[in-house]
């Protein structure tokens, strides 16, 4: 017991011991169901197709081995090509949601005039639709402007619902900044460009890469329905399409599939590991009242 | 004066790009989205106006099954992700030693890419050989290999889960986020009168919760609704058309028979729910900012 508590913890956090092991067994079993495609899929890269393929399911791979990670980048030939096709699109997508965010969360933020209010709402009002209702008119607008089956036809759809959550969230952050600082730059004789520029931008920074990683994960995660649509050329397919051409064939090489998936989804782990304390706080910033 | 004026010409200037942006590539395409439902728009060059016949034409009993299916579809997944997330948030808010360990671990769902934990879950419900069919013959409660995907009932659960799957970890770390910013000397006060851990989260935790609770439910009623890669890379909307929801029948009109102006005006009836779902968002986050501040 001594470990669960020291003579510091307070009076209302001591648990008895039965409330410790239900405590442990609730969070063990929120995990397993969060966690068990993750473990499942990994042992599966482990295996070889001979032990997948057999009755009864068995849970240890025997004799497994990392042959399916060397052997996915020759059945999937394009494999490296996805991944850097998926970072490509992440980041001028994040880059293109930057320009247009930084800039208009600063408006929400510091000014009040007349109708500002409805055009925060309008632009919160975008992330109600998703790209799928809008589907048909962005495809023509497409190919109008010639943009099928380029990376623009990803990146550019892509980018606009990536909006809402990052005005919202560097909204947030920047109020946190005290107004008197724009009072004694103006004072200085300071104008409105330069005040944003050499006072604002640089102690928003922190904001600024939290919405910027937020935004990149965001891209990252959801490439799917304006690649699958919007590009039918192999070399600029994103991973998620990539693997759904493999995955949809009549004999799935499944121990390769999940080794391509735990390669794709491994910069996305990183992250997650190093940025954790961002994140956590990142993702949440403006969701609760202060 | 002369200085409110240029502050004002600033800040429209700063917010113009973003303005320009949205305009063109989401409201634009949803008041085209609107015209192409009156149009008879498809492959061909010419398009002719043809009135209400589009919706005329979707009117019928598969449309209001489709319906009602994608109603039940949402309704399950938004319930079961706000149970599940708030007993993840009561868990991880337990003061005890890895819990921030655990707090990181239930991120993955939520972070990594979308269609790549949709594949595994593929997987997962494999009849043959997948786990959770193979464990379930292994401990005896089902006879045979459950092909989950291959029967509708399954299929429609099937995908629920995994929808939940994917929207848990955000609902878990928002109440987290919600329950962390309860004064603590409310449940010291509590605590000193000596009501037990039920009474405090029944009496204390849920009541300042229910702004959190609303907006959570309301946010992912919306996101639940647009849910299109789960059912797609699943199911395609399968077996039979067991697991067609709204969005997924819009885009096998649209994409898949390329018929535009019909493939609209389904879309246009996801706009109109979308809309109403908004304005009920705006109309309670408004009320309870106003009894909070009263």
């Amino acid at each position: 017991m001594a470990i669960f508590r020291n003579d510091d913890t307070p009076m209302i956090d001591r648990y008895r011991w039965w409330e410790i092991v239900l405590i442990y067994l609730g969070i063990f079993a929120f995990l397993f169901f969060l966690l068990s495609p993750f473990i499942e899929g990994f042992l599966v890269s482990l295996k070889p197709l001979s032990q997948l393929f057999s009755s009864p399911y068995t849970f240890w791979p025997e004799n497994g081995s990392f042959a399916a990670y060397t052997n996915l980048w020759k059945t999937v030939p394009g494999f490296a090509r996805y991944i850097f096709n998926s970072f490509l699109i992440s980041t001028i997508a994040t880059s293109i949601v930057l320009l247009l965010v930084v800039p208009a969360s600063y408006a929400f933020a510091r000014f009040h005039f007349r109708g500002m209010g409805l055009v925060l709402a309008a632009f919160l009002a975008v992330s109600m639709f998703s790209g799928a209702v809008l589907l048909i008119p962005l495809f023509r607008l497409m190919r109008t402007l010639g943009l099928l089956n380029t990376y623009w036809a990803m990146i550019v759809p892509g980018a606009a619902f990536l909006i809402p959550s990052a005005i919202w969230l560097l909204r947030t952050y920047m109020m946190r900044i005290p107004a008197e600082l724009n009072e004694a730059a103006y004072m200085d004789g300071a104008s409105q460009f330069y005040t944003f520029r050499r006072v604002i931008l640089p102690i928003a920074m922190p904001g600024i890469i939290v919405v910027a990683i937020v935004t990149f994960i965001g891209a990252y995660s959801q490439q799917f329905i304006f690649a699958l649509t919007f590009n039918s050329k192999t070399e600029y397919m994103p991973l998620p399409i990539g693997l759904y051409a493999f995955f949809g064939k009549q004999d799935v090489v499944w121990n390769e599939l999940m080794a391509a998936s735990f390669v794709g989804i491994l910069p996305a782990l990183v992250l997650i590991f190093f940025l954790q304390r961002y994140l956590v706080g990142g993702l949440t910033a403006g969701a609760v009242k202060q | 004066m002369n200085r409110s004026r240029s502050a004002m010409i600033f800040a429209w200037a700063l917010l113009a790009p973003a303005i320009l942006y949205v305009l063109i590539i989401v409201a634009w395409p949803l008041v085209e989205t609107f015209r192409l439902s009156f149009t008879d728009a498809s492959l061909r060059k010419v398009t002719n106006y043809v009135g209400w016949r589009n919706y005329g034409r979707i009117f019928n009993d598969t449309f209001l099954t489709v319906i009602g299916r994608t109603f039940v579809w949402t309704f399950f997944s938004v319930l079961l992700k706000m149970i599940i997330g708030m007993c993840g948030a009561v868990l991880l808010n337990a003061a005890v030693p890895g819990r921030n360990l655990f707090r990181i671990l239930t991120m993955p769902p939520w972070i990594v890419p979308m269609a790549i934990g949709i594949f595994m879950w593929g997987w997962m419900y494999n009849g043959q050989f997948g786990m959770i069919s193979g464990l379930l013959q292994r401990f005896g409660l089902v006879d045979g290999p459950v092909a989950f995907l291959a029967y509708g009932s399954t299929a429609f659960w099937a995908t629920i889960v995994t929808d939940v799957w994917i929207g848990v970890p955000m609902v878990t770390i928002y109440f987290l986020a919600a329950m962390q910013a309860i004064p603590k000397d409310l449940y010291e006060a509590a605590w000193t009168d000596g009501a037990s851990r039920w009474t405090r989260f029944r009496r204390i935790t849920l009541p300042l919760m229910s702004p959190a609770i609303i907006t959570m439910s309301m946010l992912s009623l919306i996101a639940t609704f647009n849910s299109f890669d789960i059912i797609w890379i699943l199911t395609r909307g399968g077996p039979s058309g067991e697991t067609t929801t709204m969005i997924i029948d819009t885009y096998q009109t649209a994409i898949g028979s390329k018929k535009y102006g019909e493939g609209a005006a389904r879309a246009v009836v996801i706009c109109i729910f979308l809309s109403l779902f908004c304005i009920a968002y705006f109309r309670i986050t408004r009320r309870l900012h106003a009894t909070e501040k009263a």
